[in-house]
């Protein structure tokens, strides 16, 4: 149990390299035997998890350049744990839909590389080693969705790749300048995220430091207006590129904003506050929008993902127990349902080779069991009370609600206006007379597709009607982050608004 | 023992899901009988039914609430929300009538469905909402509530869009999915503001109750508004009412069960459990029960000019539940729960014997293309005159009791002009129900040889059951001026009107004697106009109430298409050709200042010369300078 962190960190590309040596006809197996392995290393993480500490626990920490405090240090909390098995189950269950046969041995090698570095991402405590799998994570997916996508998949992926690329530059520049920072007032180098939290920063450097990490993170959910990448990539990604970027890879970018943002720039975050949930708050209604005049199945769901990190974005920004646990369980209940709606899309894209619904029409009754597990994962998607949506959903909007009520009921019409796009892809996809020839004699789901889909639907239900296990960490997580902020922030303002954020009844 | 309340809810929960997984096997591998679905679907509501009757008699002893906590459902800084549940008079009240018509509406269900492809999917449904409606009843806190209000939302719009090749029924579908979702927005907020300021201790009924006399009246009044939201949007009351007439394309028994009986009086029940809050801002009971009167009258004058004799029952329907919410929006949550009661009984009645009636003329609904049916079905005729007598009020029949208290109700509070809406409806409500009946049992045959289509047991005994129940229900609340005991207003106490109403009897009588004479009048007029109705020539309605005020239209004009214009134009415009234009401007941008950029490295000696000749005479007059 010792080193189990860089296990699960490091056990996927030692093993996807030796794939090299395997046999392309099985590589296949020996890809979702790795995912499989993997999967249960993560699980073994989370038996070990104490649910005692609501700090870091089962650190690793090595020191790597002693002379500027660069140090391999891992180490996990409720926070990261939960999205370490999103990030480990969902491409187990991506793999075991995989379909494509071309050049599918690097395309599993790519994958498995890509799971490394995103559970590097979730793990990694020093931030020059967190930032190198940042950056890494980007050389597999532009390779997946470069060499596996639709016709214009190089211009999608070098979209992908610039754009998010060039905002995570910005963001090296501050982790620099902060690290020379902590080596004036300390005099010794260290780039671990926890050292930092004991630093108190002057106001005005927090708000220059918050907006270089800002830019990076915000191009990574996206947030709105930078979100124009993200249809793109998913328009053209494979349906494994985009089960992968939508369940974990955008989850990058609120997660940073959970680690680092928050709790390294409190009073800028505080300051920024409303703005933010502005943003967010457009995000949801726009994007809603957006999905709405789709015609594109796969862009409906692409949009639908913008919607939702809108609302993630609300919950992170509420700097309470309620926001922020909800807007982290979000991030885990948007994985699973975005990553299974994705690959629903993928069903339906295999036979029909095309994503648009106006070539559908009426598969309810060809494919009855698509149609239920779609429908399942749509209600999930609309946040249904007892589907895992509804919870992350409900108390990342009820954290702001203490802090603005007028912005929380006008994100909050997002759940009518979600159930507005999801219902008319249903209706022009599923319902409806079957008139296309090509449409009836389509085949219902094969055991691959199943074995990915069922254990999502399961997760899906039995999160929503459960979901205490995962729920009780992160909230004991979050409390304790909450408390680092509260004891670093400086301005007098901030402190108020911190304190009323936690306080029942607005601090009446 | 407590934990047997879980159990109301998870038969019928799992009956559905064995319903679900053993329709998805016949239609994958092999066959399912379908007597093994009639029976598990039929048997779930009895059970339920059974396990209410007993704790009806667990509740004649000591206890008169049971609890029972599952689990903690979440749990966040301290705060738990339960996965618990509560019976009390109320939500056993409730339980008793929901499972008891619903069962019987199974039942007939089981005859109306029988040649259905989708048998064992329609069951599946049927008893999904079934626990969903019950969960709503048996939750001990808002949030839970919550998970059945959706809950059945979301089946009612399965079992609308039951028939999915067609269009409009798809249409009524997302019509009534969205409608219920703007008011389960309502609702979310009104739940927030409670969560807000009086969830301290504890997200259940009985602390909110404890807490909420501490929270700021407009803060209240605020939170009873955006409740009321919700129950806007279930109960199908203005402005949220317009999926009601629509949802009719679902199956009739789904309009008996859904739309008449049992989901669509959720905001009713709602409104009661929140008695707590709603005593404290009578302003907003006041509102409610002026919401209420305009859409029971409005409702009533559209029906009034219907054709379709579902649309006639649907919109009955709404101006019945209006009646509902004078009551509880006066604080008179007894009486309105009362109304709830009979109408179950008297409106499932109607819509099963209109379902008859639909099946054994092979699908017509149009009432102008019925008529005779009186000779034709005379079972039918007696079970429709019978459920017809009791929504117009006429004594003895269930329907005038309730009417009549909750009438009674509003003269007493003075609000005469509550009082005066409701007397107006019920005159159109006498009109319209008989126009309906007389020109379809009355009216001169329009093709005689038309033969029945022969009606199975299963629809009949349910029909039979339900008139007996429409004739004597109404006796449970007879009211003491009659020498009657009120048993539901007793049973209901806690819910009940605290203050003794300041009317004399000669008053009660004189305001019975009113209703009755208002029932009378509504009939006769329906008797000069339709009695001998000629069938034969095309009666086509015409003005405003036939239209439906055009709330469909104005509605389409005012939301749904601004809505897809915005949507449209968000979409392809601002999005593609704003947005992303400017981002990928600026990395145009990058490359154009690199191309131009690129030129000095030309692989031309001469300009590389040039260019070096011309650097070092910088540098020299530069450090010229600075040496000087």
């Amino acid at each position: 149990m010792d080193y189990i962190l860089s296990l699960v960190v490091f056990f996927p590309i030692v093993a996807g390299s030796f794939a090299f040596l395997v046999d392309a006809k099985s590589v296949r197996v020996f890809g979702i035997a790795v995912a499989i392995i993997e999967f249960f290393l993560s699980i073994v993480l989370w038996l070990g998890f104490d649910y005692g500490i609501d700090g870091m626990q089962m650190v690793e920490h090595f020191s790597l350049i002693s002379q500027f405090g660069m140090s391999y240090y891992l180490a996990v909390d409720g926070i990261s744990l939960f999205l370490v098995i999103l990030s480990t189950f969902m491409t187990m269950v991506a793999l075991f839909a995989l379909s494509i046969e071309k050049d599918i041995k690097n395309l599993i090698i790519a994958v498995l590389f890509l799971e490394t570095t995103m559970v590097g991402v979730f793990l990694s405590l020093d931030i020059i080693l967190f930032y190198l799998f940042w950056e890494a994570s980007l050389v597999p997916m532009l390779y997946i969705i470069g060499a596996w996508g639709s016709e214009r998949r190089i211009y999608a992926a070098i979209k992908f790749f610039l754009y998010t690329f060039a905002g995570s530059v910005l963001m090296l520049v501050g982790i620099l300048y902060m690290g020379h920072l902590y080596y004036e007032t300390t005099g010794i180098w260290s780039f671990a995220i926890t050292d930092w939290y004991q630093m108190v920063l002057p106001f005005n450097l927090q708000l220059w430091l918050f907006g270089a990490f800002f830019l990076a993170f915000a191009i990574k959910v996206p947030m709105f207006p930078f979100h124009t990448w993200l249809p793109y990539a998913h328009g053209q990604a494979p349906t494994i590129g985009s089960v992968l970027l939508a369940a974990v890879m955008l989850k990058m970018g609120t997660y940073g904003f959970v680690r680092f943002s928050l709790p390294l720039f409190p009073d800028a975050s505080i300051y920024f506050m409303i703005p933010i949930a502005i943003i967010a708050t457009v995000m949801v209604i726009y994007a809603a929008m957006v999905a709405y005049a789709q015609e594109d199945m796969k862009q409906v769901i692409a949009y639908s993902s913008i919607s939702h990190m809108g609302v993630i974005i609300l919950g992170t920004f509420a700097m309470n127990t309620e926001g922020i646990s909800g807007s982290i369980f979000m991030m885990i209940s948007h994985g699973i349902v975005s990553g299974a709606l994705f690959m629903l899309v993928g069903v339906i894209y295999e036979r029909r080779h095309t994503k648009m619904m106006r070539e559908f029409g009426g598969l309810a009754s060809v494919m009855p069991s698509f149609a239920t597990i779609y429908a399942i994962m749509l209600m999930g998607s609309v946040g249904l009370p007892l589907t895992i949506g509804f919870i992350g959903e409900f108390l990342s909007l009820m954290g702001f609600y203490r802090i603005d009520w007028i912005i929380t009921m006008i994100a909050g019409t997002g759940i009518i206006l979600g159930a507005v796009y999801m219902l008319s892809l249903y209706k022009r996809s599923f319902f409806g007379p079957l008139v296309n020839d090509e449409n009836k004699k389509l085949k219902d789901l094969n055991f691959k597709e199943y074995s990915a889909l069922i254990p999502l639907v399961f997760l899906v239900i039995l999160l929503g009607i459960y979901p205490k296990p995962v729920l009780d960490p992160i909230s004991s997580s979050v409390k304790n982050m909450i408390r680092i902020m509260d004891k670093k922030v400086i301005n007098k303002e901030s402190k108020e608004i911190l304190y009323k954020a936690n306080s029942i009844g607005g601090g009446r | 023992m407590n934990s047997l309340i879980v159990f109301i809810i998870l038969i019928p929960l799992l009956s559905a899901s064995v319903l679900g997984l053993s329709y998805m096997y016949s239609i994958k591998i092999q066959k399912v009988p379908r007597v093994f679905f009639t029976a598990i679907a039929v048997s779930a509501p009895l059970a339920s039914l059974l396990l209410g009757v007993f704790f009806f008699f667990k509740m004649q002893g000591e206890t008169k609430v049971f609890y029972y906590r599952a689990y903690k459902w979440l749990s966040i800084d301290g705060r738990d929300i339960d996965m618990a549940f509560m019976l009390d008079a109320l939500s056993l009240f409730m339980v008793l009538f929901i499972t008891f018509v619903g069962w019987l509406i199974h039942i007939y269900a089981s005859g109306y469905m029988r040649d259905d492809d989708g048998y064992g999917k329609f069951f599946f449904y049927f008893n999904l909402f079934l626990a969903s409606m019950l969960l709503l009843i048996l939750a001990d806190g808002p949030l839970i509530m919550f998970i059945g209000w959706e809950g059945v939302g979301l089946c009612s719009y399965l079992l609308i869009s039951f028939y999915f090749e067609d269009e409009g029924n798809l249409k009524a579908g997302n019509k009534a999915f969205i409608a219920n979702r703007v008011g389960d927005f309502g609702f979310i907020v009104g739940m927030s503001i409670l969560f807000f300021y009086a969830g301290t201790y504890g997200f259940d009924y009985v602390h909110l109750a404890q807490e909420i006399p501490k929270v700021p009246t407009d803060i209240l009044s605020y939170a009873g508004i955006a409740l009321f939201v919700g129950a806007m949007g279930k109960s199908a009351q203005i402005p949220l009412f317009v999926w009601l007439p629509d949802a009719m394309a679902g199956p009739t028994p789904v309009s008996a069960l859904i739309h008449a009986a049992t989901m669509v009086t959720a905001g009713v029940y709602m409104v009661a459990r929140f008695h707590f809050l709603y005593d404290l801002v009578p302003h907003v009971g006041l509102y409610i029960a002026y919401v209420g009167a305009v859409s029971s009258l409005f409702a009533a004058l559209i029906a009034c000019w219907q054709k379709d004799i579902k649309k006639i029952l649907a919109y009955s329907t709404m101006s019945q539940l209006g009646y509902m919410f004078i009551a509880v929006g006066l604080g008179a949550y007894s009486s309105g729960l009362f109304h709830v009661f009979t109408h179950a009984f008297f409106k499932a009645l109607l819509f099963m014997g209109a379902g008859a009636i639909i099946i054994a003329l092979h699908h017509e609904q149009d009432i102008f293309k019925m008529g005779g049916m009186r000779h034709k079905a005379p079972m039918l005729f007696f079970v429709m005159l019978i459920a017809t007598l009791a929504i117009c009020g006429i004594p003895p029949f269930a329907g005038f009791f309730s009417k009549d208290e909750i009438l009674l109700q509003a003269f007493a509070k003075q609000e005469y002009l509550l009082w005066l809406f409701g007397v107006l409806t019920a005159v159109l409500t006498a009109y319209y129900m008989f126009r309906l009946f007389f020109i379809v049992f009355y009216g001169s045959h329009v093709n005689t040889e038309r033969v029945l289509h022969p009606l199975h047991k299963s629809i009949t005994y349910p029909l039979i059951v339900l008139a007996v129940g429409s004739i004597f229900v109404g006796f449970l609340g007879l009211p003491q001026v009659l020498g009657g005991d009120n048993l539901i207003g007793q049973w209901l106490h806690d819910f009940a009107q605290v203050k003794p109403l300041h009317v004399g009897h000669t008053t009660e009588f004189m305001l019975m004697g009113l209703n009755v004479l208002a029932a009378c009048v509504g009939i006769f007029i329906a008797y000069k106009k339709f009695f001998t109705c000629d069938l034969s020539i095309e009666h086509t309605m015409r003005g405003w109430a036939a239209d439906k005020f055009y709330v469909d239209e104005l509605y389409e004009k005012i939301f749904i298409q601004p809505y897809k214009i915005l949507s449209q134009f968000i979409g392809n415009v601002l999005d593609l050709k704003i947005i992303d234009a400017v981002v990928m401007n600026s990395s145009l941008g990058f490359i154009k200042v690199g191309r131009f950029v690129s030129r000095m490295q030309s692989a031309n000696t001469n300009f590389y010369a040039l260019m070096m000749i011309g650097g070092l005479s910088v540098l020299c007059t530069y450090f010229l300078i600075v040496l000087e």
